[in-house]
Formats: structure tokens, C-alpha cells, sequence
């Protein structure tokens, strides 16, 4: 693919007085992309998002949006719609006459803005409700007439400012799978802004975290979660446990990168288990609940063995959450271990041996 | 039951309150023209001679003027500031505010006595405007508490949606912000109004020899016979009060409904 990318934001300063909100934001936003913007509060998400949206000016850099620069454009002229975190209903208006409101300034015959209006609604799951009173109804269908209102004007890119983190806990799942269904459906562009890491990894085709202003890693959900590219992003992104590791003097090899992980024991990894150069002395090894293994049958071969005593329990159901100190490890680690039928939960103060690959552990040097 | 001292007290408070009130029609209708019990017996003639009373029509026609102005002035006033204030960030907004709400616990004698002193040093003759500018400064607080909780009740990123669709400003205040804010206009009209008709002290000091109703019927104070007579017409004004007062809140409860959200108690 050798097009430019929808969206090209270039450098993008914001001040608000002395206050750094956005330091040098580069990313590019693919067309048909469901691309997130994930990041604890105060990161400038929110703010990154308005500036495309336009209602945030920006102090330096730029936001183009099909090969079009933004600046000085207002948000009325610009090819987006945006779903607020409040959803903005018009309390005083109809469920039709909101999800139309986008449609008054277009040349449409009242039958063919009437039907468009129709489609949308539709197109939510709302096609019954356009006569409602939009004070009348719930969070969730609250939600779908904002999306129906965006989306009527057909915009090549649709902005969502954390939709769903008014949505209760059900709601908010379902919400999800109806989002991505609905953004492969009409193929448009979508910027969700969200600080719940789930919802990214769930939704979106790329993620970009950011923290204090700056992307910190932008990447695919997956790539994002196997391979984080800092101890931060690794903590924000699920959960990660982190071991004292020492890469040896004879360090950096053709072969690999030689390290002694605390717990663990000796192993060698790839370069591209290292985010950034990989330099003798101290550093630290992360490693997912899941990437290491509860051997429950002591019998079973493994390439890479360790032990250690289990000293929390945490049942979730689906998944037992296991709180183990691994033998010269100076604090424990999460291990997680799916509950099949026939297995066994362990007991707190058991020995367990685990089983782990050097392929799922990333060294931050 | 150790709630009963308690209801006594507020019966007793309510009847202290609102006795003398009461009295105004009383004695309105009553065929005689001494204020005293016994009652005389029924009459309309005290509200006949308020017809035919043309100091009576010029005071009338005076206050209506004095009214309606204040309100319109103080509620277009009141209509900025209270944008302002719950829009804009900007240096010194809680001391511009405080300043401009001000004048609701200033005394309103003091307020008159200043007002005729500096009318007097620029050489401006008391009159209607006279009166009309001293309503307007201490009906303002009022309409700006009420358009005040209006807008604070108004989502901020309404305007924005509607912008984001496509309308321009203009056409964001017309369709989104006027509607959602005119019940808490035509209340703080009606409120604005009613404290412009009701008002003695800035009237009487302002008033030149353009009496209002309120100065009108003080005057009338001096003459016993016209007692009755000024009981009736206190009775017409009690009844014009209450009246625009509830329409005023029944206006803020629709707005509040239409906004889709709880009454907090209100203003009033």
C-alpha cells in the first residue's frame, strides 16, 4: 500500500499556558482503520482527538486529513463527526429530529432525508424508536442515536470520545462487538479514545498508547501485548510480571543476548525480545500470567522448568489466578491457568513446578 | 407526640405571616369605610372607584412602563453575564460576578439615596428612565441566578454536537441553546417584572412627579377615606404577583423537564 495514509498528524504541539498537553504527536491513520487512542487520564488523548475533530487549536505541527491540512478549518467544515462522551443528545428534540439534525443543511427532498433518517436508526437497531422523546431513553440507546446522528453525514472519519465508559459492565461488551461489527459494515474510519486497555485490544486494528503527551508505542493489539516496548506500556497493556534479570559481559551475541533471570535461571533471547539496545548489567524480564505454564502432572516434559510456592489463590471462574514466589525470585509473580473440566485448583503453600518458553519473555534493558 | 410545639410554632409563624395579607381582600369588599371589625357587608364599589381615579391610571400606566423595560433590560443583562459566567473561563470571573450579584443584599434605601446624589451631581431630572435604571440594577442579580442555573443545567458539548454537525454558530444558539434556555428567559422575565412592579424605596426616591402604583398608593395613606380604595387595589396587586410568580416557576419546571433532568429546589 503506497497511499498516504486518511490521517497524517505531524508533529502536533498543544499548550494550554504552560501546560504540555501534546508533545510532538507523529501518526498516521489508515482509511477503513479502527484505530485507538489508549492512555490513562490526562495523557492528551481527548485533547488529540478535539484537535481532529477541531474544536482544540493546535500550538505547532499539523493534522491533515485526506491530504487536506486542517488548520483553521472548524469543525463544521471538516470531514469528521464526532460521538461524545456525554453523547450530546438534544434533549428538546425527537430521536428522528436528532439523527436528522446533521441532514437540515443538505439539498435532500424531506422524503429522502426522511429515509436516510430511517437507515440509520435502522442501521442501530432503532428503527421503532424515531417518534421517542430523546430524554426518554436509556444509556444504550442513548449511545446509538449519537452513532446514528454521526454517521447519517457519512463522514470519512468518525471520532469517539470514550462511548461506552458510561454504559454498565453488560452493556458495555455488547456495545463493543456492535461497534466493530457496525465500523466493518460501513467501512469508515474510526478514532476511539478509551483508557480501558480491553476495549482497545478488543476493538481496534491499531492501538496507539500514550502517556504524558506522547505515543509511547503504536502498534497492532497483539504485537502491543507480546512485544511491549517499555516496562510502562507493558504494565498498561494486561497485566505483566516483571523478574530481575542480569544480561551477561559477554552480553550481545550473533547468537542471542545472554541472560540470568531471577527465578527462572539462564536463557538466551532474541534481539527482538529487547526493545531498544540490549547493554550488559541490570536489567528486568517481563512475562505474562499466561506464558507460564502450571505443570499439574510433575511428569510432564519441559524444556524449561522452574518451581516456586504458591502463596495467593484467586478464583475467577473461567481462569484461577495463582500468586507463586518462584524459587530465588525476591517477590512473587502472577500465574494464571485456565480451569479445565478434571483439573485440580492448587492450595495455598503448595511447591508447583512451571513450565516456561524463552520466546514469551522481553527484556528491558 | 414531640413534633406538636413545633407545629404550633409554624402555624402560628404562617399566621403572622400571611394575617395581615389576608385582611387586603377582607376589607376590600367590605362595605364601609372604616377598617374595623365587624365586616359591613359585601361591595365592589372600592374596586368601581379605582376606575375613576385618572392618578390611579397614570400610576398604572407608569409602573407597566417601569415593568416591562426593567425586566427586558435586566434579563438581556442577565442573559450575558450568566453565559459568561458558566462558559468562559477569564481573570477575576468569581469577584466580577460577586460584584455584579451585589446589589441583592445592598440596602435599598442606600441604593436610592446614591442613585438621586449622582443623578442629582450630572444633572439628569428624576423620572421614568430614572426609575428604570435603579430596577434594572437590582432585578439583574435575580435574572442572572435564575439563567445562571438554565445554563449550568445545559450539557457544554451540546453546542459542540451541533456544531460538529454541521450548523454554524448562529444557527447552534437558535436551534439548541435558545430552546433549551427560554424557560429560564420568560421566568426571569416574569420574576424581573414582579420586583419592578412590587418595588417602594428606588421609586419613591426616583420618581419625580411620576408616581408608580406603590408610590401612588402610599401617598393615598394620607386620606382615611381612601382606605378602603387603596385595599382593593393592594388586593389587585397580591393577586398579579402570586399569579406571575407561578407561571414564572411553572416555566423553570418545564425547562427542567425538557432538559431531562431533576429539580433541585430552584431559585425560588
Amino acid at each position: 500500500m503506497t497511499d498516504a495514509p486518511l490521517i497524517e498528524i505531524e508533529g502536533v504541539e498543544k499548550y494550554y499556558g504552560d501546560y504540555h498537553a501534546l508533545r510532538g504527536i507523529t501518526a498516521g491513520i489508515g482509511a477503513g482503520e479502527f484505530f485507538s487512542l489508549l492512555g490513562p487520564s490526562g495523557c492528551g488523548k481527548t485533547t488529540l482527538l478535539r484537535a481532529i475533530a477541531g474544536f482544540e487549536d493546535i500550538s505547532a505541527g499539523r493534522i491533515l486529513i485526506a491530504g487536506r491540512n486542517m488548520d483553521g478549518v472548524p469543525p463544521n467544515r471538516r470531514p469528521t463527526n464526532l460521538v461524545f462522551q456525554s453523547y450530546a443528545i438534544f434533549p428538546h428534540l425527537s430521536v428522528a429530529e436528532n439523527v436528522g439534525f446533521g441532514l437540515r443543511r443538505a439539498e435532500m427532498s424531506t422524503a429522502d432525508k426522511r429515509r436516510a433518517v430511517g437507515e440509520a436508526l435502522e442501521m442501530v437497531g432503532l428503527g421503532q424508536y424515531g417518534g421517542r422523546a430523546a430524554h426518554a431513553l436509556s444509556g444504550g440507546q442513548r449511545q446509538r442515536v449519537a452513532l446514528a446522528r454521526a454517521l447519517i453525514l457519512k463522514p470519512k472519519v468518525l471520532l469517539l470520545d470514550e462511548p461506552l465508559s458510561a454504559l454498565d459492565k453488560k452493556m458495555r461488551e455488547q456495545m463493543q462487538v456492535e461497534l466493530r461489527r457496525l465500523q466493518r459494515q460501513v467501512g469508515i474510519t474510526f478514532v476511539l479514545v478509551t483508557h480501558d486497555q480491553e476495549e482497545a485490544l478488543i476493538m481496534s486494528d491499531r492501538i496507539a498508547v500514550m502517556f504524558e503527551g506522547e505515543i509511547a508505542q503504536l502498534d497492532a493489539p497483539e504485537a502491543l501485548y507480546r512485544r511491549p516496548a517499555s516496562r510502562k506500556v507493558g504494565e498498561f497493556i494486561g497485566m505483566m510480571n516483571f523478574l530481575p534479570a542480569q544480561v551477561g559481559v559477554s552480553g550481545v551475541t550473533q547468537g542471542g543476548i545472554a541472560v540470568e533471570v531471577a527465578g527462572l535461571g539462564p536463557t538466551v533471547l532474541q534481539s527482538a525480545q529487547c526493545p531498544g539496545a540490549a547493554r550488559p548489567g541490570a536489567a528486568e524480564v517481563g512475562v505474562r500470567p499466561e506464558s507460564l505454564t502450571v505443570l499439574f502432572d510433575e511428569g510432564t516434559p519441559a524444556a524449561h522448568r522452574a518451581t516456586g510456592r504458591v502463596d495467593e489463590i484467586t478464583y475467577y471462574g473461567d481462569m484461577t489466578y495463582y500468586e507463586i514466589t518462584l524459587e530465588g525470585a525476591p517477590k512473587s509473580v502472577q500465574v494464571s491457568a485456565r480451569n479445565m473440566p478434571g483439573r485440580r485448583l492448587l492450595d495455598r503453600g503448595e511447591t508447583v513446578a512451571l513450565a516456561w518458553d524463552p520466546s514469551s519473555l522481553v527484556l528491558f534493558c | 407526640m414531640t413534633a406538636r410545639p413545633l407545629f404550633i410554632f409554624a402555624g402560628l409563624y404562617l399566621l403572622v405571616l400571611y394575617a395581615p395579607i389576608v385582611l387586603l381582600p377582607l376589607f376590600a369588599f367590605n362595605d364601609g369605610t372604616v377598617i374595623a371589625f365587624p365586616l359591613q357587608g359585601f361591595t365592589l364599589d372600592w374596586f368601581a372607584a379605582l376606575l375613576d381615579t385618572p392618578a390611579l391610571h397614570d400610576a398604572t400606566l407608569n409602573s407597566l412602563i417601569i415593568a416591562v423595560s426593567t425586566a427586558v433590560f435586566a434579563t438581556t443583562l442577565g442573559l450575558f453575564a450568566a453565559r459568561a459566567a458558566t462558559r468562559y473561563r477569564f481573570p477575576l470571573k468569581g469577584g466580577i460576578v460577586g460584584f455584579i450579584m451585589l446589589p441583592l443584599v445592598l440596602p435599598e434605601v442606600i441604593v436610592a439615596i446614591s442613585l438621586l446624589v449622582v443623578l442629582m451631581q450630572i444633572g439628569i431630572d428624576p423620572g421614568l428612565w430614572t426609575i428604570i435604571l435603579g430596577h434594572t440594577l437590582i432585578s439583574t442579580p435575580f435574572a442572572i441566578a435564575i439563567l445562571q442555573g438554565s445554563f449550568s443545567n445545559m450539557d457544554n458539548s451540546l453546542e459542540e454536537a451541533a456544531i460538529d454537525l454541521g450548523e454554524t454558530r448562529w444557527g447552534t444558539f437558535r436551534l439548541i441553546t435558545l430552546p433549551l434556555v427560554t424557560p429560564g428567559i420568560v421566568a426571569s422575565l416574569l420574576i424581573c417584572f414582579t420586583i419592578s412592579l412590587d418595588e417602594f424605596i428606588i421609586a419613591f426616591f426616583l420618581s419625580g412627579n411620576a408616581p408608580t402604583l406603590p408610590v401612588y398608593l402610599w401617598g393615598q395613606l394620607r386620606f382615611p377615606a381612601r382606605l378602603p380604595v387603596v385595599m382593593a387595589l393592594g388586593t389587585i396587586l397580591v393577586a398579579l404577583s402570586v399569579i406571575l410568580l407561578m407561571i414564572a416557576e411553572t416555566y423553570r419546571r418545564r425547562g427542567l423537564r425538557r432538559a431531562g433532568l431533576k429539580d433541585t429546589g430552584g431559585f425560588l
